[in-house]
C-alpha cells in the first residue's frame, strides 16, 4: 500500500494545454475519484499517473518516490480499463497470472493468488474460459482480478463501469467499493458519472477544463461547491441558478424578478447592487402559496416517492424542483429553504461565503 | 443480415452466372482435364505417334534424379522465400506501426515492390548482383568474395530467393500492418502495466494475436513460391547454373516448352495441381477453425 502525490502536473498536446497544473495528495488506503465531463483531462491525468503518457511538467510520487521517469512496468500499479483490455488469446487464469509470471513468482504462489482473487470475485468457475465466452460483467470481474492478484501499490480505474448496463453498474459499483475497503489499496478512479463519484470516493476531484475545480469529500463538494460549474455538475437534478443583486448591506439578494431572499448565515462581502448568482438545489424548493415565486409548470416527472417539476419563472428563467408526493397544479409558487442558498459571483462564478 | 434477392425461375440466375462459369471451364477445367489426360500418354520424338502408358510418366519422374533435384530445390527455395518474406514483412510492419515521422511515406514505399512486374524485378536484382557491373556484386569482389551467380549454384539460389522474397514482402507487410492495427491499444497498455517489456509484449501478446494472419500468409507465400516465381527465375538464371535453381514449376516449362516432352510435363503439372489443392484444403480447414483464438 502506498501514498500518491501529484505535484504541479501539466500536459500539452502541441499548443493545446489539457492540464493546467494539478496538485493532489492521496493518503495510504484512500480512494479518490476524479470526476468531470468528457474532455476535462481526467483520463489524461490518470494515464500520466500510470506512465502511459508523459507529463509536460510536474512530478508523480508513489510512496514519496519520484516515479515520473519510470516505465509503467516499474511503477508497481494495476489498472482497470473501460474496455477491460483482457488478453483475448489467454484463458481467465492466464489473464490473471500474466503479470505474476512476468515477475517470476513460483507456480504454487501464482495459483494460490489467482484462486484467492477468483474466490473474492466469485469467478472461480470461469478460470478455464476465454474472454470472448464471458459476459460484460464477468469480463469486468476478470479485469478486477487481474489487478488484485498483483498486490500493487496503487489501483487505477479508467471509467470501468461505463460499458455495463445500468443494473450491473450499480452492483459492480458497490462491489468495487467493498473490495477497496477490504483490501485497503490506494485507488484513483476516473468517471464522468457524478453518482459513481459521490458513492465511491473518500474524496472527489471535480475537474473542469484541465483544472481541479474542487477537491473535497463528497458531502463537502455537495454542500459547499466552490463554483457554479461544480455546483451544477454534482447533484441530480442539477442546481438552479437565478440571477440576482446583492442588497441590504450583503444580507439579502434581490432576484431579477423582484423577490427578496434574506441570507440566514450572515452577510456576504461586496458592494450594494453587485451582480451575483443564487444557487438553490431542486430539493430545497417547496411549494408555498403565500411566500413563493410564482412559476409556470412545463413538465412533472413522477418518481413515486417524489415528483420532479420542470417550470420557468415569469421572466423565462428555467427552474427545477423536487417535491414530495404527486404533482401539483399547472401554476404554483415555489419557496426556497433560505438556509440552503448558495451565493456565487456572477462574473467569475466563484462561491461567496459569509465574511 | 445479407439481403437475399429472389429470382422467379432459374433462367436469369444461370444466365448471369454463365460468363464466369464459361471462363472457369475454358481456362481452368478444360486445360486441367487436358493435362490429366496428357499425363497418361507418351509421344515419340517427332510427334507422329501417341501411345497410352497409364502412370508410367509418373513412375519415371520419381526415378529421375533431375526431377528429384528439382523437388529438393523447390523445398529449399519455397521455405527460404516464405521465411524471408514473412520475417522481413513482420519486422517492417512492427516498425511502421510505431508512431514515427513520415510513417505514411514509408508505408507507401514499402507497398511499391508489389506493383513491379516479375521480369523488371529480376532485371533490377540482376543489376544489383551482377559480378562485373552490379553494386553488391562489385562490393563483394572488393572484400574478396568470389561472387558469380552464373557459375556458383548456391549463390544463384541465394539471389533468386532474395529477388522472389522481395516481391512478396509488400503483400505480407500490408496484411501484417492491418493485423497489428486491429490489436486494441488498451490490451498492449494493460500488458505494459502488468510489467511486460516491449520484446516480451511482442511474443506473448502481439504475435499470438497475429497468428491467424501469419498462418494465412504462410499458405499464400508457399503457393507464391511454388507457382508464381517462374518469371523471376526465368529472367535471372533460367534454372541454372546446371540445374541449381530449377524448381518444379520451372521444370514443367523446360520439359514441356523446350524439350517438347508433353507427357512428362503434363504429369509434373498434375503433381503441382495436387499440391496446390492440398495447400488450399489445409488453408480452408484452418481458416474456419481459426488459429489460437
Amino acid at each position: 500500500m502506498a501514498s500518491l502525490d501529484i505535484q504541479g502536473v501539466t500536459k500539452s498536446f502541441g499548443t493545446t494545454k489539457v492540464l493546467h497544473g494539478i496538485d493532489l495528495a492521496i493518503h495510504d488506503g484512500e480512494m479518490v475519484v476524479i470526476v468531470g465531463a468528457s474532455g476535462c483531462g481526467k483520463s489524461t491525468l490518470l494515464r500520466i499517473v500510470a506512465g502511459l503518457e508523459t507529463a509536460t511538467s510536474g512530478a508523480v510520487l508513489i510512496d514519496k518516490v519520484d516515479v515520473t521517469p519510470l516505465e509503467p512496468a516499474d511503477r508497481d500499479i494495476a489498472m482497470v480499463f473501460q474496455t477491460y483490455a483482457l488478453y483475448p488469446h489467454m484463458s481467465v487464469f492466464d489473464n490473471m497470472a500474466y503479470g505474476l509470471k512476468i515477475r517470476r513468482l513460483p507456480k504454487a504462489e501464482i495459483a494460490a493468488r489467482v484462486k484467492e482473487a477468483a474466490d473474492l470475485l466469485s469467478i472461480g468457475q470461469l478460470l478455464e474460459r476465454k474472454p470472448r465466452q464471458l459476459s460484460g460483467g464477468q469480463r469486468q470481474r476478470v479485469a478486477m482480478g487481474r489487478a488484485i492478484v498483483r498486490h500493487p501499490k496503487l489501483f487505477l480505474f479508467d471509467e470501468p463501469l461505463s460499458n455495463l448496463d445500468a443494473k450491473l453498474r450499480v452492483q459492480m459499483r458497490a462491489e468495487i467499493r467493498r473490495l477497496q475497503k477490504r483490501l485497503r489499496v490506494t485507488s484513483l478512479f476516473v468517471t464522468h458519472d457524478q453518482v459513481e463519484a459521490m458513492t465511491l470516493g473518500d474524496r472527489l476531484v471535480v475537474m473542469h477544463e484541465g483544472r481541479a475545480a474542487q477537491i473535497g469529500t463528497p458531502m463537502e463538494v455537495w454542500a459547499r461547491p466552490a463554483d457554479t460549474y461544480v455546483a451544477s455538475f454534482i447533484g441530480s437534478p442539477a442546481m438552479n441558478f437565478l440571477p440576482a443583486t446583492l442588497t441590504e448591506g450583503g444580507h439579502a439578494a434581490r432576484l431579477a424578478g423582484g423577490a427578496l431572499w434574506r441570507f440566514t448565515d450572515g452577510a456576504r462581502p461586496g458592494r450594494e447592487g453587485a451582480a451575483i448568482t443564487i444557487g438553490i438545489r431542486p430539493e430545497h424548493l417547496m411549494p408555498d402559496a403565500a411566500e413563493g415565486l410564482p412559476v409556470t409548470l412545463e413538465l412533472a416527472e413522477p418518481l413515486g416517492s417524489e415528483t420532479v417539476l420542470h417550470a420557468h419563472l415569469a421572466d423565462g428563467t428555467p427552474i427545477t424542483a423536487r417535491v414530495p408526493g404527486a404533482a401539483a397544479a399547472d401554476t404554483l409558487s415555489l419557496a426556497p429553504d433560505l438556509a440552503a442558498l448558495h451565493v456565487f459571483d456572477a462574473a467569475t462564478g466563484k462561491r461567496i461565503d459569509p465574511a | 443480415m445479407r439481403k437475399k434477392v429472389i429470382f422467379r425461375g432459374v433462367t436469369l440466375p444461370y444466365l448471369l452466372l454463365a460468363p464466369q462459369l464459361l471462363i472457369t471451364l475454358v481456362f481452368f477445367f478444360w486445360p486441367a482435364g487436358m493435362a490429366v489426360w496428357q499425363s497418361t500418354l507418351r509421344e515419340d520424338a517427332f510427334g507422329l505417334s501417341t501411345e497410352f502408358v497409364a502412370f508410367e510418366n509418373f513412375t519415371d519422374l520419381f526415378r529421375d534424379p533431375i526431377y528429384l533435384n528439382a523437388a529438393w530445390n523447390t523445398v529449399v527455395f519455397s521455405s527460404a522465400v516464405t521465411a524471408l518474406a514473412l520475417g522481413s514483412a513482420l519486422f517492417l510492419a512492427v516498425q511502421a506501426d510505431k508512431h514515427i515521422r513520415g510513417a505514411r511515406v514509408y508505408k507507401t514505399l514499402l507497398i511499391w515492390p508489389y506493383a513491379v512486374a516479375p521480369a523488371l524485378a529480376a532485371v533490377l536484382w540482376l543489376f544489383i548482383f551482377h559480378p562485373s557491373i552490379g553494386l553488391v556484386g562489385k562490393a563483394l569482389a572488393v572484400i574478396g568474395v568470389e561472387w558469380d551467380f552464373r557459375l556458383n549454384g548456391g549463390q544463384a539460389m541465394t539471389m533468386v530467393i532474395i529477388a522472389a522474397a522481395w516481391k512478396q514482402v509488400s503483400y505480407n507487410f500490408i496484411f501484417f500492418l492491418a493485423g497489428l492495427q486491429s490489436i486494441p491499444t488498451s490490451v498492449l497498455e494493460a500488458a505494459a502495466i502488468d510489467g511486460a517489456r516491449p520484446i516480451r509484449r511482442f511474443w506473448t501478446v502481439i504475435f499470438p494475436l497475429l497468428s491467424p494472419t501469419a498462418f494465412f500468409l504462410l499458405v499464400v507465400n508457399l503457393v507464391y513460391a511454388f507457382f508464381d516465381t517462374f518469371g523471376v527465375i526465368h529472367a535471372l538464371t533460367r534454372g541454372g547454373p546446371g540445374n541449381a535453381t530449377e524448381t518444379l514449376i520451372y521444370k514443367v516449362y523446360v520439359d514441356g516448352v523446350q524439350n517438347l516432352n508433353f507427357g512428362s510435363s503434363a504429369a509434373q503439372s498434375v503433381i503441382l495441381m495436387v499440391i496446390v489443392i492440398g495447400l488450399t484444403a489445409v488453408q480452408f480447414r484452418f481458416i474456419e477453425r481459426r488459429v489460437h483464438y
